[in-house]
């Protein structure tokens, strides 16, 4: 287990690279705490698995360092870093049995084997695999495979990260979230350091104490779920998580009112007058709609979703999306929107401004 | 739903079994007409039974054929099938030099059987050859015309430079289709590179390999071209292979009684032991080796 350090990190696949464009991984400096669980969340292409292959040691990085507990590892192989990694798709040695597959990586470094075979029950059990430990892997289910793979990934103790890279793509989903319960709780038990890759909100909010966002090529903002929720730092947090995402205007903001067109209406705190691209963000949880309050919008469509209602509104031009309780009833007299102040967020070109006061 | 009863139908099945009747069976048959007669000439035919094949098993001269038939195979796939895989494990992965390995591995396999023989009948001469010459300059005795044991140095060798490319393309297919990941878990798992080899890289090319093992047996078996136009059998018989034989039998003395119960029985072994591959490396594949 180790505190994990990236240091001034930026990585390009060219051999060359120019601007920053070349990078498919900006540079980055961040520390990751000794047995958190983070979730790398992005949309695909965005640098999460070209990060965590740093981190795995499969890649050596263009420039900057990487650091287990302060040891400088960035060139070491991945053998010497002792971390696990759990594939997309299920890597299992189809001609071993489930045992001889589970002790693999036990008898590589030299165990004897009765500290294998207690540790290949320990972690049979934990996956619920005790009663096929002598069969071939060979004919076994993409679940089961991935199950060992996982398996694989934790029966070393010692291990100072385990990395899963999109572990649960193949698998069905009432077994996702099985799996991802044990694996919660595996952290839980043994409070290894991992990284889950995901390029799915569900399974990274679920999974993880903090939530990294990466959006082409940067670490966007790490914060919890709730943090995520609440204070997207960046737009694209704002329409990546949160179903439907983040509603973003643009507007002019000028110490505690926000002008759309003309009109206008109450920020929660006070703001510098700002130049450049400035948006408003709210979340369509914090949109009310009503008949006299706030201000002139235009129901296109109400979508049940079942616990809620999602309500696709047309507001000077600009799509926005509004939730409403399932027992709300929508009016055709609903003709105004109102934002909750506390919640409305004021964007810079894509980041996030702190409001006066705020310590940012 | 009603079937139609319409025989008519048959006649479909007819082009295949008239094409399948003149290109295997109305020869074979004709053999094995051969086999069960004898004649004196003149193409008077006599009933013989089952005295040639009875012969035949008898004879010395075909067991000694089969014997350094098997002998061949033996040599071949045992140098052409590891030094494929080899081969196959060195080549670039990616990039033109993968594409400049696989033309130039192709080459052997577009040349003819006896364009391949001549190249290495005269490669080999100890008068004008490249080979030759050089080999007797370094005080090494070898003449493929005299000597049993150069001659079959000579047409293993060309046997191994004609054939091993069809081993390495195949192998290199199987390699090709391995993902990254299991390389990567593999490095994760710290196995080393024979455990690599022997629980990733050797299973995923099971399939392919058993066919080229496959494919080299039966067209090693059934050599002809490339020795005869080496040695001609010769010295003596030292390189006197099977089909080599039956065709001195049936072509040079005309014996055509032996010569076709003796192709019968060729035909049967190389049936037999083709089967017992395929059983045998199914079952292994099914197992997962």
């Amino acid at each position: 287990m180790a505190k994990i350090t990236l240091d001034n990190l930026a990585h390009s696949y060219l051999p060359n690279p120019r601007g920053e464009e070349d990078f498919a991984l900006k540079q980055m400096t961040h520390d990751w705490q000794d047995g958190g669980a983070y979730a790398l969340l992005g949309s695909s292409g965005c640098g999460k698995s070209t990060l965590l292959n740093i981190i795995s040691g499969l890649l050596i990085p263009s420039q900057g360092r990487v650091l287990f507990d302060g040891h400088d590892v960035t060139h070491a192989p991945t053998a010497e870093r002792n971390i696990a990694q759990v594939f997309q798709f299920p890597v299992v040695y189809d001609t071993m049995t489930v045992r001889d597959n589970l002790a693999f990586p036990l008898r590589n470094r030299g165990r004897d084997e009765t500290y294998v075979a207690e540790r290949v029950q320990e972690i049979a059990r934990m996956i619920g695999m005790e009663d096929q430990l002598r069969r071939k892997c060979s004919g076994l289910t993409a679940d089961a495979k991935q199950k060992i793979s996982l398996g694989r990934g934790m029966v070393r103790k010692d291990v100072n990260a385990l990395l899963f890279d999109e572990p649960l793509t193949v698998i069905d989903p009432h077994m996702k979230w099985e799996l991802r319960t044990q694996l919660k709780k595996l952290h839980h038990d043994f409070g290894h350091t991992m990284i889950y890759v995901t390029h799915d909100q569900t399974e990274a909010l679920t999974f993880a104490d903090k939530v990294v966002v990466m959006y082409d090529g940067r670490v966007v903002q790490i914060g919890t779920p709730e943090e995520l929720f609440e204070r997207p730092e960046h737009t694209f947090v704002g329409y990546f998580i949160g179903s439907p995402g983040m509603n973003v205007i643009p507007a002019k903001v000028d110490g505690t009112r926000a002008y759309i067109n003309g009109s206008h209406f109450d920020l929660g705190a006070g703001y510098r007058a700002m130049e450049g691209k400035v948006e408003i963000g709210v979340r369509p949880e914090f949109a009310r709609l009503s008949t006299s309050e706030g201000l002139p919008v235009k129901v296109r469509r109400v979508e049940d979703a079942g616990r809620h209602k999602i309500i696709r509104a047309d507001f000077f031009g600009h799509d926005i999306n509004i939730v409403a309780g399932e027992d709300e009833s929508i009016g055709p007299d609903m003709t105004r929107v109102r934002f909750d102040p506390a919640h409305v967020n004021v964007y810079r070109d894509d980041w996030r401004v702190a409001p006066e006061g705020e310590a940012a | 739903m009603n079937k139609t009863v319409n025989h008519k139908a048959w006649f479909l099945v007819l082009p295949v079994l008239v094409l399948v009747a003149f290109s295997a069976v109305i020869p074979l048959m004709t053999v094995v007409n051969y086999s069960v007669q004898d004649t004196f000439g003149n193409n008077q035919f006599f009933w013989a039974g089952l005295e040639w094949f009875d012969e035949m098993l008898h004879s010395d001269r075909m067991w000694n054929a089969l014997g350094r038939q098997l002998m061949f195979s033996g040599i071949i796939l045992a140098i052409e099938v590891p030094l494929g895989i080899f081969v196959a494990l060195n080549m670039p992965k990616s990039g033109f030099w993968a594409s400049f390995c696989l033309v130039l591995m192709s080459l052997p396999l577009l040349i003819p059987w006896n364009v391949v023989g001549t190249i290495w009948q005269v490669f080999g001469r100890v008068d004008i050859g490249l080979l030759g010459r050089t080999l007797e300059s370094l005080g090494i005795d070898y003449n493929y015309t005299q000597s049993p044991l150069a001659a079959w140095v000579t047409i293993v060798v060309m046997d191994v430079w004609h054939w091993t490319s069809l081993v390495a393309l195949l192998a290199y297919a199987g390699l090709k289709s391995i993902p990254d990941a299991y390389y990567q878990a593999a490095k994760i798992d710290q196995a080393s590179r024979w455990k690599v080899f022997r629980y990733i890289e050797l299973p995923k090319m099971a399939g392919v390999l058993m066919i080229a093992i496959l494919l080299r047996f039966m067209d090693s078996f059934m050599i002809y071209t490339e020795p005869f136009v080496v040695t001609g059998g010769g010295p003596g018989n030292a390189t006197t292979l099977l089909s080599i034989d039956l065709v001195k039998m049936a072509l040079g003395q005309f014996d055509l009684g032996p010569a076709a119960a003796f192709s019968i029985m060729y035909f049967l072994v190389i049936l037999l032991i083709s089967w017992v591959f395929y059983t045998v490396m199914t079952n292994l594949d099914k197992k997962g080796m």
